[in-house]
C-alpha cells in the first residue's frame, strides 16, 4: 500500500492539471464528493457529527486488523469531497500513522485560498477528530 | 427618469475588480451595500481636517465637527419625516437601536404577563431582544405566523391582539425573503389596543419612502450601511413623548446634565441615548450617502430595482431545478432560492467562483427557515448600481450549476 506521503503527492498532481482555476478545482471536489462511497445509515447519529463545521458532517471509525477504517458523510457536496480527499489518505492506516501525519497537501493544493476562512475551519476540526479517534485507537491498541 | 447606471457605478469605485479571474458581480446588498466616493472622502476628508471630539469643544475644529455631525441629524430627520431633529437618536445600528429599545422602554413598561407580537420573518435582532426582556420580566413573546408565499396572516396577527399587547416589533421588508409587510396596517391595529410599535427598517430604508410621521410608527430602526453609508451606525427614531419617557440606556459622558455622587440628572434628548464619543466620522460620512440617495431619488431606485428583480425571476424560472423561496406579492429586491439537489453553501461558493457575491445560509432568520423546513438558501440581493448584464451572468451561472444536479 502506498504510504500517506504518496497519496499526496498523487493528489497534489491531480490539483496541478486544474492550473488553480477556482471554478474547477470547486466542481473536481464536488465530482469527488460525488464518489464518496455510502455512509452506513445507522452511523447517522447527532453524536457523529463533527463540531466546528458549519455545514453537517457525520464521522464514524472502525477498526480493521489494526488499521482505523473511516466513513464519513455531509449535507454538502463540496464537504463531501474534501472529506473523501481526506480518506483517502488517511483511512485504513495503522493508528500511529495517522495521529503523526503531516497533511501538506492541503496547503500545496491551495484549499485555504480556496475554501476561505469558514470552510477552511471546518476542515481542521474535521482533521483534528480523525486525529483524536486514532488516537483513542492508539492508546487502546497500545500500539 | 431613468437612471444613468453606468455614471452610478462609476461613483463605486470597489465594484470595479476582478474576482477570482471573473469582473466582481455584487449581489450581497441586502448585507451591506458598497459606498460611494462622496462617502469615502467624506471620512477621509473628517479625519484629515476636523477631527475632534462634538459638543462641547471650546475650539474652532470642535465647533466645526459638531455643526456637521448635528448636520446629518437634521438629514437624517429629513428622510424619516420626523417632527423633530431630537427624535433621530444615532446607534450603533438596527440591532443595537432594537436593544436600545428593549432595555430601556421594556425596562420601563414591560410587566409580568405583558405580551409582544414579533412575526415570523423576523431577523434574529429582532427576536432575541424580545426574548431576552420576556424572560426577565416574565412577559410573553407572540408571534404572527405567514403563509407558504411568505407574507403575515394579518387575520391571526388581528387574534394575537389583546389589551394585553404592550409592544408590536415587526420588520418592514423580510432580509431573507424581500417580504413588504403591511406595516400601516399593523401599527394602525395596534394602536387601536394601546400597544406601541417598533419597525426594523434595515432591509426598507434603503429601497422605500420612509415617513415615520405618516406612519404613525413609534419607533424605527435602521443602519446606515445598508443605504450606503458607514458600518457601524444606526438611527432610532422614537416619537418624543416616548423617548422622554423612557430612561437611559448607558451611563457616561454627553448622556447628562449633572453629575454629583449622590445624583445625576440626564441630558435632553437625543443626547439622554447617546453616551460616550460617539461615531463621529462614520456620522458625518453618513450625510453624503442620504444625499446620493435623495440625488437619485428613492422611487427611481425601486424601479431599477424592481426591473432587476423581476427580470432575474423571470430568466432563472426557466431553469431546471430552480427554487424560489418567498414568492410574496410585495417585495423589495432580495431574490432567496434554492437549487434542487444542491446545499445552498456549495451553490454560493460555485458562484464565487465566478465572480458573483451572494449570501448563503439562514440570514439570522433561523425560525422562518424552520418554517420553510430549510437550513438556507441562497439570496442573491440587487441595488442601484447593478445591471441587466450581471442579472444575465448570474442567470449563466445558476444555470451551469443547476445542470450538476438536473439534467
Amino acid at each position: 500500500m502506498t504510504d500517506i506521503k504518496q497519496v499526496q503527492e498523487e493528489i497534489i498532481d491531480e490539483f496541478t492539471i486544474l492550473e488553480g482555476d477556482r471554478e474547477s478545482t470547486i466542481f473536481y471536489i464536488m465530482e469527488l464528493g460525488n464518489k464518496l462511497s455510502e455512509y452506513p445509515e445507522e452511523a447517522r447519529l447527532d453524536e457523529n457529527l463533527i463540531k466546528g463545521c458549519q455545514s453537517k458532517v457525520w464521522l464514524t471509525t472502525e477498526e480493521k486488523e489494526g488499521k482505523v477504517i473511516f466513513k464519513a458523510d455531509s449535507n454538502t457536496d463540496i464537504t463531501k469531497g474534501l472529506i473523501s480527499l481526506l480518506i483517502r489518505v488517511l483511512s485504513d492506516r495503522n493508528p500511529k500513522e495517522i495521529v503523526d501525519a503531516d497533511l501538506y497537501f492541503i496547503e500545496k493544493i491551495g484549499m485555504g485560498n480556496i475554501l476561505g476562512s469558514q470552510r477552511s475551519n471546518g476542515l481542521v476540526a474535521m482533521i483534528k477528530q480523525m486525529k483524536l479517534y486514532a488516537l483513542a485507537y492508539q492508546s487502546k491498541l497500545n500500539v | 427618469m431613468t437612471l444613468d447606471i453606468q455614471n452610478i457605478r462609476g461613483q463605486f469605485p470597489v465594484l470595479d475588480q476582478e474576482v477570482n479571474g471573473k469582473p466582481l458581480i455584487y449581489l450581497d446588498n441586502a448585507a451591506t451595500t458598497q459606498k460611494p466616493k462622496a462617502v469615502l472622502e467624506a471620512l477621509s476628508s473628517y479625519y484629515t481636517h476636523d477631527n475632534s471630539n462634538i459638543h462641547r469643544g471650546a475650539h474652532t475644529l470642535a465647533d466645526r465637527a459638531t455643526r456637521t455631525y448635528e448636520k446629518t441629524r437634521s438629514a437624517v430627520r429629513s428622510f424619516l419625516n420626523s417632527k423633530e431633529e431630537e427624535e433621530i437618536i444615532f446607534t450603533k445600528g438596527t440591532t443595537e437601536g432594537i436593544n436600545l429599545v428593549a432595555s430601556t422602554f421594556g425596562r420601563k413598561f414591560i410587566k409580568e404577563g405583558d405580551e409582544i407580537i414579533i412575526s415570523t420573518l423576523e431577523h434574529h435582532s429582532n427576536i432575541v431582544p424580545w426574548q431576552m426582556l420576556c424572560e426577565e420580566k416574565g412577559a410573553v413573546l407572540k408571534v404572527i405566523p405567514i403563509n407558504d408565499k411568505g407574507e403575515i396572516l394579518i387575520d391571526e396577527f388581528d387574534k394575537l391582539l389583546t389589551e394585553k399587547t404592550k409592544l408590536v416589533s415587526i420588520v418592514h421588508a423580510s432580509n431573507a425573503l424581500g417580504t413588504i409587510n403591511p406595516i400601516e396596517e399593523v401599527i394602525s391595529k395596534a394602536h387601536k389596543i394601546g400597544a406601541r410599535v417598533l419597525i426594523d427598517g434595515a432591509q426598507s430604508s434603503a429601497h422605500l419612502e420612509i415617513d415615520v410621521q405618516a406612519l404613525d410608527c413609534d419607533f424605527f430602526v435602521m443602519s446606515a450601511h445598508k443605504i450606503y453609508g458607514p458600518t457601524g451606525l444606526g438611527v432610532l427614531y422614537g416619537k418624543r413623548e416616548v423617548l422622554e419617557a423612557m430612561p437611559p440606556y448607558q451611563g457616561g459622558g454627553e448622556m447628562i446634565k449633572e453629575v454629583t455622587f449622590d445624583k445625576t440628572t440626564y441630558n435632553e434628548i437625543p443626547f439622554k441615548f447617546e453616551a460616550g464619543t460617539p461615531n463621529i466620522a462614520d456620522v458625518i460620512a453618513f450625510q453624503k450617502a442620504i444625499e446620493f440617495v435623495n440625488d437619485l431619488g428613492k422611487s427611481n431606485i425601486r424601479a431599477h430595482e424592481e426591473s432587476l428583480l423581476t427580470y432575474a425571476v423571470d430568466k432563472l424560472s426557466n431553469i431546471k431545478g430552480f427554487i424560489p423561496v418567498g414568492t410574496a406579492d410585495k417585495k423589495v429586491s432580495v431574490l432567496s432560492f434554492l437549487i434542487n439537489g444542491m446545499h445552498p453553501f456549495d451553490v454560493g461558493m460555485m458562484l464565487d467562483a465566478s465572480g458573483i457575491a451572494v449570501r448563503t445560509g439562514h440570514h439570522c432568520t433561523q425560525p422562518l427557515m424552520n418554517r420553510f423546513d430549510l437550513e438556507g438558501t441562497v439570496r442573491a440581493s440587487f441595488s442601484v448600481y447593478n445591471t441587466k448584464e450581471e442579472v444575465d451572468r448570474l442567470v449563466e451561472s445558476v444555470s451551469k450549476i443547476a445542470k450538476l444536479k438536473n439534467k
